[in-house]
């Protein structure tokens, strides 16, 4: 698209000055940003740069405390989104917006129904609706339920409920966050062929892949501020990666070839299932050995959480079996398998990584605290504790105030800092590692790839799940792709490919050809 | 092919050592239905008993044996047993059945009362229209606690709105205007009303505008209602002299009232009593058919999903509380001006509860919550209709309390068994905050 550099360029949506403050953080200062009539906007940014409170601003959610918007030239002050709504704006949510027990056709009606008298008229929505789909080749079905759609079948009815609407500007925040390789291209264009029809889109993203994939134009977000807006031609993921995280970013990690040493894990025909008794582990393999990385991919849902809880002892096994540095750990504790040296940095860090309202010195050491170290007969030990405490957020570079502060009065990246000084500290000779890099920032993330590699040099072996392929590709010394609770494949981390990772990870196999 | 394999990979795990709910109500199914065949029938004797359509004398009717219906309820529960643990082609039929067979339990309890009663018949159509008439407050109520929950607010003040409602609507009756003027009961009715709608905006800006645990302030309405008309019952309408009201007079509808037997005892009844149909059918159609009624039940599913849309939920809120509250002050002029016309203290006596629960057991639908109240008002009329038969096991007979109770255990085991899981709308409850 080369309107973006286009003297003739129409500005559909101008922001001037826009300033937001939220008790204690100015979230967005002073920023500046125009749309144009028919490109992709990228709106590029670390988590907490202050993106999804401009756009909510832009979307009538929030209301800034100071500058203007300007849609089509005219000011405009909205009170809801239904205002934004009636200026032809739509945005689709990082989290969906959607009902689960409405049908398609609700969901999409709701707040701008059509009517027959007094009446919910969903025979002329549901034409309105296939017209859309037809048009746009958004394929959804109306009548289907949308809690049994699919995560991308989900972000289409999102699409579709904005069209409806009639909207000409479309924010998307985040779109392909959930979405697999293969999707994400499908997505990208559907995404072009809406500007080919006129819209303009501003795509919100910190993925850097991506931006340089669909951009006419990039606006880079830091701490609540513009730091540049540049075009897709003129820019390159070193340039953009440097702008977003305000220096110089180190991409590749670093890392010498793996001597990988005798098997610390292996783990046979394993089964476990979900909440629900749905069986999502089923019969699982795999050996890593000491010093290598084993990465496992895989689009999220393919039992990777159900998969990890069951290897750290936090979930039965329906069958088959864990080994752990030579011991059978099947249905053993979480402590005892910890104690054996298996540390484990869990997926979701709120739930099972802290204990949100104890402070920083408790949740370091969680797994230790009754040690000798740390208590006698049934006794705190209050100084040992704190002590350790500082020298831990020393060494792992935590910024908080103090050792005694609630840990959820801080960052995620530096709960997740908390997490990993108090996982690696001691003798462990296996990290069982899940997401370790979600929601936090580039700098947060270099950190806790360093360490983990560090430890993998020290001959521990690691498993790592993640649903970032990037990571999983920068780090694994070998990859997995899980795919419906069992291993789709393995390949050697320097011969895989996005696209052959991609395939396995969106059918379980590789194809005839790839 | 996925599919398959899912339904495989279900089934094999709900094979093991859990006890579900198909082959628990299975097992008790069939317990009932070899203990009905072997042990009850045959110590019960054979006689000719019957069911009345219509009042003696020489009403219509059919006669029965009592041993051998209880043997074919005993043989269709065993069906039904059979069912829960066919293999899997066959359990589509298992739901259908179980259901069947939870209905049947009703002519169960009724042939068997009658097998043991000194009378040899009962009248069930006229059973059937106290079940109805009876269901009237509870199938307000449970209307009045689908709007609330539908929108998002948990409400357990229906009783204390009812009671409100009650008290003063008939207080206004007895102390100001003239209480043999229709016209003024109808005012007094209408004042019921509207004091439910008063009692339920106090809730409303408690749990929406103050964000007051939604349990806690139901449970203020009903202490604050329950002293509130003790209050004005002993102080004002004690004092006006008034303690007993001509009440709403019975009409029949037209045509419907003149079919032969059953037209005069089903189709006559007081005007709440036909207002009720007004209000279950009217909020089916606006919760499912208006797109009000839509952004009502996505406030209560989703709110913020509402709000992206341009939807009000706060207003929205504020309008399903307050139009349940008029519907609870409804229920309360039943109380005070129709089943009674006159008022007692606590004279709910819990039927806000039990609408609640009847909203429960039709899980959060009108239809659903009108049956359960149905239920319930069947259980409360069979429960006197037994006491007048005067129920007999081997020479003695069974206390009025018992039998007041047992339609409401017999109730809610087989509810257990014959209902699914019930999931309430997914935000009722939570308190709405708009972001800003």
């Amino acid at each position: 698209m080369a309107q973006a550099g286009n003297s003739t360029a129409r500005p559909v949506l101008e922001i001037e000055g826009i300033t937001k403050t939220f008790p204690g953080v100015v979230a967005n200062d002073n920023v500046s940003l125009t749309l144009n009539q028919g490109e992709i906007h990228c709106l590029l940014g670390e988590n907490g740069a202050g993106k999804s409170t401009l756009m909510n601003m832009v979307f009538g959610l929030y209301r800034p405390d100071s500058g203007i918007i300007r849609v089509r030239g005219k000011e405009v002050h909205f009170e809801d989104s239904g205002e934004a709504i009636a200026q032809g704006i739509g945005m689709v949510h990082q989290h969906f917006q959607l009902i689960p027990v409405f049908t398609v056709a609700e969901n999409i009606v709701l707040g701008n129904e059509i009517t027959r008298g007094a009446f919910l008229d969903l025979d002329t929505a549901r034409r309105q609706i296939d017209a859309l789909a037809e048009r746009y080749g958004l394929a959804v079905d109306p009548d289907a339920t949308v809690g049994d759609l699919s995560v991308g079948e989900q972000q289409r009815v999102e699409l579709v409920k904005a069209l409806f609407r009639d909207a000409d500007i479309l924010i998307l925040d985040e779109p392909t966050a959930v979405l697999t390789p293969g999707e994400v291209d499908d997505f990208f264009e559907v995404v072009k062929s809406l500007t080919q029809q006129g819209k303009s889109i501003i795509f919100i993203t910190h993925k850097l892949r991506e931006v340089l994939a669909v951009a006419d134009r990039i606006t880079v977000l830091r701490a609540g501020q513009v730091v540049g807006t540049t075009t897709a031609e003129g820019a390159t993921q070193q340039s953009l990666a440097n702008l977003m995280v305000g220096r110089d970013v180190v991409f590749r990690v670093d890392k010498a070839e793996p001597d990988p040493g005798e098997s610390l894990i292996r783990v046979q025909g394993l089964r476990a299932q979900d909440d629900r008794g749905v069986e999502t582990v089923s019969g699982f393999d795999v050996e890593v050995r000491a010093g290598e990385i084993f990465g496992i991919a895989g689009v999220e849902g393919n039992g990777q959480r159900e998969l990890v809880e069951t290897i750290c002892g936090m979930r039965p096994a329906t069958g088959g079996r864990i080994e752990m540095l030579g011991k059978d750990a099947t249905g053993w504790s979480p402590r005892k398998i910890n104690e054996l040296g298996v540390a484990h940095i869990p997926e979701n860090r709120s739930k099972h990584g802290v204990v949100a309202q104890y402070s920083i010195a408790d949740n370091l050491v969680l797994n230790r605290y009754h040690h000798r170290k740390f208590a006698r007969r049934g006794v705190r030990n209050g100084a040992a504790i704190n002590g350790e405490a500082i020298a831990l957020v020393e060494q792992f570079d935590v910024r908080t105030p103090g050792v005694d502060v609630a840990i959820d009065t801080l960052s995620g990246g530096n709960q997740q800092k908390v997490i990993v000084a108090r996982e690696l500290t001691g003798d462990l000779q296996v990290l069982v590692v899940a997401q370790p890099t979600r929601g936090l920032d580039v700098g947060s993330i270099e950190f806790i790839h360093r360490k983990i590699i560090e430890l993998r040099d020290r001959g521990v072996a690691v498993l790592l799940v993640s649903a970032e392929l990037d990571e999983i590709l920068s780090l694994s010394d070998r990859i997995g792709v899980l795919y419906r609770g069992r291993l789709a494949g393995t390949v050697d981390a320097d011969d895989a490919t996005r696209e052959e990772l991609g395939l396995l990870m969106a059918t379980g196999t590789t194809g005839e050809h790839s | 092919m996925t599919t398959v394999e899912n339904a495989a990979g279900i089934a094999g795990t709900s094979g093991g050592a859990r006890l579900d709910r198909q082959s628990v109500s299975g097992l008790v199914f069939g317990l009932l239905g070899v203990a009905l065949i072997v042990g009850v029938a045959p110590a019960i004797s054979s006689s000719n008993r019957r069911f009345n359509f219509e009042p003696p004398p020489d009403p219509a009717g059919i006669g029965f044996d009592p041993p051998t219906w209880v043997i074919a309820i005993g043989v269709l529960f065993l069906l039904t047993a059979a069912l829960g643990f066919a293999p899997p082609a066959a359990r589509q039929w298992a739901s259908p059945a179980r259901l069947l067979s939870a209905l049947a339990v009703i002519p169960l309890v009724l042939v068997l009362s009658l097998a043991l009663s000194d009378n040899p018949s009962t009248n069930i159509v006229n059973l059937f229209n106290e079940s109805l008439v009876l269901a009237t407050p509870l199938a307000l109520g449970s209307m009045t606690g689908l709007w609330c929950e539908r929108s998002g607010i948990i409400n357990i003040g229906i009783e204390g709105t009812m009671l409100a409602g009650a008290g003063i609507g008939y207080m206004t009756y007895a102390t100001i205007g003239d209480a043999q003027s229709t016209a003024w009961l109808w005012f007094s009715i209408l004042i019921s009303v509207l004091a439910g709608g008063l009692v339920a905006a106090l809730l409303a800006v408690l749990s929406i505008r103050f964000g007051v645990n939604q349990i806690v302030g139901g449970v203020v309405i009903n202490l604050f209602a329950l002293g509130l008309t003790g209050f004005l019952r002993s102080e004002v309408i004690v004092k006006s002299g008034i303690t007993t009201g001509v009440g709403t007079s019975e009409f029949g509808l037209p045509l419907l009232s003149k079919i032969p037997v059953i037209g005069d005892q089903l189709f006559r009844g007081q005007p709440i009593y036909w207002l009720m149909y007004v209000v279950v059918i009217g909020t089916w159609v606006v919760m499912y058919r208006t797109p009000w009624g839509l952004r009502v039940r996505s406030c209560g599913e989703n709110p913020h999903a509402a709000e992206t849309l341009g939807v009000n939920v706060v207003r929205i809120r504020y309008q399903s509380v307050i139009l349940g509250g008029l519907i609870a002050g409804l229920a309360g002029a039943w109380f005070s001006m129709e089943s009674q016309a006159r008022f007692e203290d606590n004279m709910t006596n819990a039927a806000g509860f039990i609408a609640l629960a009847a909203l429960i057991f039709g899980k959060w639908t009108p239809w659903g919550a009108f049956g359960g109240a149905l239920l319930f008002g069947f259980s409360r009329a069979l429960g006197t209709r037994l006491q007048f038969l005067g129920v007999e096991v081997s020479g003695f007979e069974i206390p009025s309390e018992f039998l007041q109770a047992l339609p409401f255990v017999v109730t809610l085991v087989v509810v257990a068994g014959a209902v699914g899981r019930s999931i309430p709308p997914a935000a009722s409850g939570q308190p709405f905050h708009r972001s800003r």
